[in-house]
């Protein structure tokens, strides 16, 4: 049996999704075109438009689709800046996903801008304070505030409506990285416009939808220059051919969790946050040193990361990994070839610690028996990790 | 598995043979390169490509291990070190004596393997006792026990070459073919992997400031001045730049080169042979001679694609030079002097085919005494420097 407990990566496709995607691509017709084919293709495509605005709290219209959550984010961040020229100043806290992080230093490289990293705390939570100073000192220079809603590594649920409100006091707008939180806590977009935010970013295939497919949800009052020019599809934000089957897969998804989420007494969100607790508690007994990384409570319902002492988080996934648990070392791979973290260095980590962190994240199809399956695994994988050691430290330093 | 043909052919071997086999590529900078460049064989991105698509198609699983920080410290500080100071490491035999064939192998261990499988061109023999000896491999056009000469015993009873028997690269290229390896035909790396246009000089001044001093000749007299004594390479002949012609009016080359004084001493291209060579860093690759210190007839190797010349080889007491009891040099005399010669190499000992150690050498004496009044002058390294 494979236990798949690296939700946050990427979860299951729902298997009406699938099918729904593999129906969809059967049917031609461009949106764009006038005929009869091309309005059908429209109408499945708005409907889902519908659908995910539905999931997310907001207007159909405010739904952009992307080819993914990156370049979501890539379109409300390099957007929102280029359409409040001359304006220089992005706020960006420093545990941020590498899409915004790489996004915000290549506009410092090639255009100009100028990053205010806002710090964390020891639980990844911005330093709101922190964040009103940088603000004040020249609020007038501010291009846009770009904020994780929920950190995709350590699980942190940020203030995001209290960043937001600190930064609408000086007419700044705020882009929201909602990838990680989308599907796990509730995302009412317009709740959050209420208090601020302009846009937010989400994907597809973190909620059971296909890869390949996102949304930037861009504010009715928010205007973005584009990335991609072209046939001016989508509010002239996003050209190209619009992917009506995977809108359509996505949105079967997003209805998926709307019924979820709206479930009594939290639904999903209460029983992931069960599993994980279970998680938590059996790492606890196992590895009594292992330090639960991010807020205790405060965090998404699916993650649990760890720091284990003496052992590399990658020993400890190669051991897993050969016993049949799939989990991650949560630090960011570029071809396998692995980082340090660079949220637990934002949080104030050793690189020690960064070594040797671990990401359980759970989802949809997760059970109390995949919980077992770890805690079972977990006790001969710590122990050998441990003789493994810190192969890549130097004795003494 | 670094990207390369060789590896991934090492690895499908393994394979076939029975054993079960994890494939490992070494992450060993932060911060690689995309795209394979030049003759670089490993390190970018597209090189840990390389490797998971062999390794998917023999079917085994691929991790990305990561031993930057070690192989920055105990191979590319060395390497800058080690110049800096005057010498002239390898690091490729660093990086198997601290990485490939200690941390690791030390991890895998841990890990619950029993042995590190790389595609180097060498042999493992077993003698009549049961001891394993490291052996050149059948390729001696590709042989690579030179830079495994750092094993020791321990080493290479952990290691496995299974490549040390094909005759050629060419039937490792043909068996990589054959087995739909898109590394095939992958050109092979020449270069120092972490230099990466493969200037070493240009790499190397940016790391270790240059500072004029005297180029002298062997007497001591001051014949000019350099840029920068590390620049300099022993044996080299151009960009010495000196005003007045030597007395014989024969060309000058780089005799030794002193970084304490910061100075280069030059001579005339018969004083570059070297008549013993010795190092008090030494290693045995197997079991060590019963009788180390009694002169035994062997080969000597300096480079990895230098030829071996018969030696003979002894462990011979420095008491008398450092004054601390108990201190021992590998010394090695070849029947006729050998060229090119520089501390900071690595001196591999042969008998027959076998490795049976190694020496970095710290000490040389040259052939050819200065002028004719005292006897041989031996480099002024100090022991244990």
């Amino acid at each position: 049996m494979v236990v798949y407990l690296d939700h946050a990566a990427t979860t299951p496709m729902l298997p009406a999704a699938i099918a729904a995607y593999a129906e969809a691509m059967g049917v031609v017709g461009n949106p764009a075109s006038v005929h009869s084919q091309g309005q059908n293709a429209k109408r499945m495509l708005e409907e889902s438009r519908e659908i995910v605005a539905t999931s997310l709290g907001c207007d159909p219209i405010e739904v952009v689709f992307t080819g993914s959550g990156t370049e979501a984010i890539n379109l409300g961040i390099k957007g929102l800046y280029w359409a409040r020229a001359p304006r220089q100043r992005i706020l960006v806290p420093g545990g941020e996903h590498h899409a915004t992080l790489d996004t915000v230093e290549w506009l410092a490289q090639h255009d100009g801008a100028v990053i205010e990293w806002i710090p964390l705390d020891d639980q990844g939570r911005i330093d709101l304070a922190a964040f009103r100073a940088a603000i004040a000192r020249d609020p007038l220079d501010v291009a846009l505030v770009s904020v994780i809603m929920a950190n995709n590594e350590v699980g942190t649920i940020e203030p995001v409506a209290e960043v937001a409100a600190l930064a609408a006091a000086h007419g700044i707008p705020v882009h929201v990285d909602a990838v990680a939180a989308y599907g796990y806590i509730p995302v009412d977009f317009r709740t959050l416009a209420a208090v601020g935010v302009s846009a937010l970013s989400v994907s597809a295939h973190k909620v059971g939808g296909p890869v390949g497919i996102g949304a930037l949800v861009l504010g009715r009052a928010t205007t973005v220059e584009p990335l991609i020019h072209g046939g001016g599809q989508q509010r002239k934000v996003r050209s190209g051919t619009q992917d009506v089957a995977a809108a359509v897969s996505f949105a079967v998804a997003a209805s998926a969790l709307s019924a979820e989420l709206s479930a009594a007494a939290g639904g999903e969100t209460a029983r992931l946050a069960a599993l994980r607790d279970r998680v938590i508690a059996g790492v606890a007994r196992v590895a009594p040193d292992a330090v639960l990384n991010g807020d205790p409570t405060s965090r998404l319902p699916g993650n649990a990361h760890f720091s284990f002492a003496g052992c590399e988080g990658d020993s400890l996934l190669f051991l897993l990994d050969a016993a049949g648990v799939s989990v991650s070392t949560g630090s960011a791979c570029q071809a396998g070839v692995p980082e340090p973290s660079h949220v637990l260095r934002a949080m104030g980590r050793s690189e020690i610690d960064s070594r040797g962190a671990l990401r359980i994240t759970l989802g949809h199809t997760s059970t109390d028996a995949d919980v077992d399956a770890l805690l079972a695994a977990l006790p001969a994988a710590h122990a050998q990790a441990l003789r493994a050691g810190m192969a890549d430290r130097v004795p003494g330093r | 598995m670094s990207g390369g043909v060789d590896s991934a052919v090492a690895a499908a071997r393994a394979v076939e043979a029975g054993h079960e086999v994890v494939g490992v590529h070494l992450a060993l900078s932060r911060m690689p390169g995309t795209l394979r460049t030049g003759s670089r064989g490993c390190c970018t991105v597209e090189d840990s490509m390389d490797a998971q698509r062999a390794a998917n198609i023999m079917g085994i699983p691929y991790y990305v291990w990561d031993f930057s920080e070690r192989f920055k410290l105990d191979v590319v500080d060395d390497f800058i070190a080690e110049y800096a100071a005057g010498r002239t490491p390898n690091p490729c035999m660093r990086c198997n004596e601290k990485i490939k064939f200690a941390a690791l192998l030390e991890k895998a261990i841990a890990l619950g393997f029993d042995a590190v499988c790389t595609g180097h061109y060498a042999s493992i023999l077993t003698d009549a006792d049961g001891n394993n000896e490291l052996h050149r491999a059948a390729a001696w056009a590709k042989d690579q026990s030179y830079v495994l000469g750092v094993l020791t015993a321990d080493q290479i009873n952990h290691s496995m070459f299974p490549l040390g028997a094909t005759p050629t690269k060419a039937e490792v290229r043909k068996e990589a073919a054959e087995r739909g390896f898109s590394v095939a035909n992958k050109p092979d790396s020449y270069d120092i992997c972490f230099i990466p246009d493969g200037d070493t000089k240009g790499w190397l001044g940016e790391r270790v400031a240059p500072v004029t001093g005297d180029i002298l000749d062997r007497e001591g007299n001051t014949l000019g001045q350099h840029d920068g004594a590390v620049a300099f390479t022993v044996g080299q002949r151009k960009g010495l730049s000196i005003g007045t012609p030597a007395a014989d009016g024969k060309p000058r080359f780089v005799l030794e080169v002193r970084p304490v004084t910061n100075t280069v001493v030059v001579g005339p291209k018969e004083a570059l042979a070297i008549k013993e060579i010795a190092g008090n860093k030494y290693t045995w690759a197997g079991l060590a001679p019963v009788h180390p210190e009694v002169e035994f007839a062997c080969h000597v190797q300096i480079r990895a694609h230098a030829d071996p010349v018969p030696a003979v080889a002894q462990i011979v007491s420095t008491t008398a030079v450092t004054g601390i009891d108990g201190t021992v040099e590998l010394r090695i005399i070849p029947n006729e002097p050998l060229n090119g010669v520089a501390p900071g190499q690595t001196a591999v000992v042969y008998v027959g085919t076998r490795v049976l150690g190694q020496c970095t050498i710290d000490r040389t004496v040259s052939a050819v005494p200065i002028n004719s009044s005292s006897t041989a002058s031996a480099s002024p390294v100090p022991v244990n420097a």
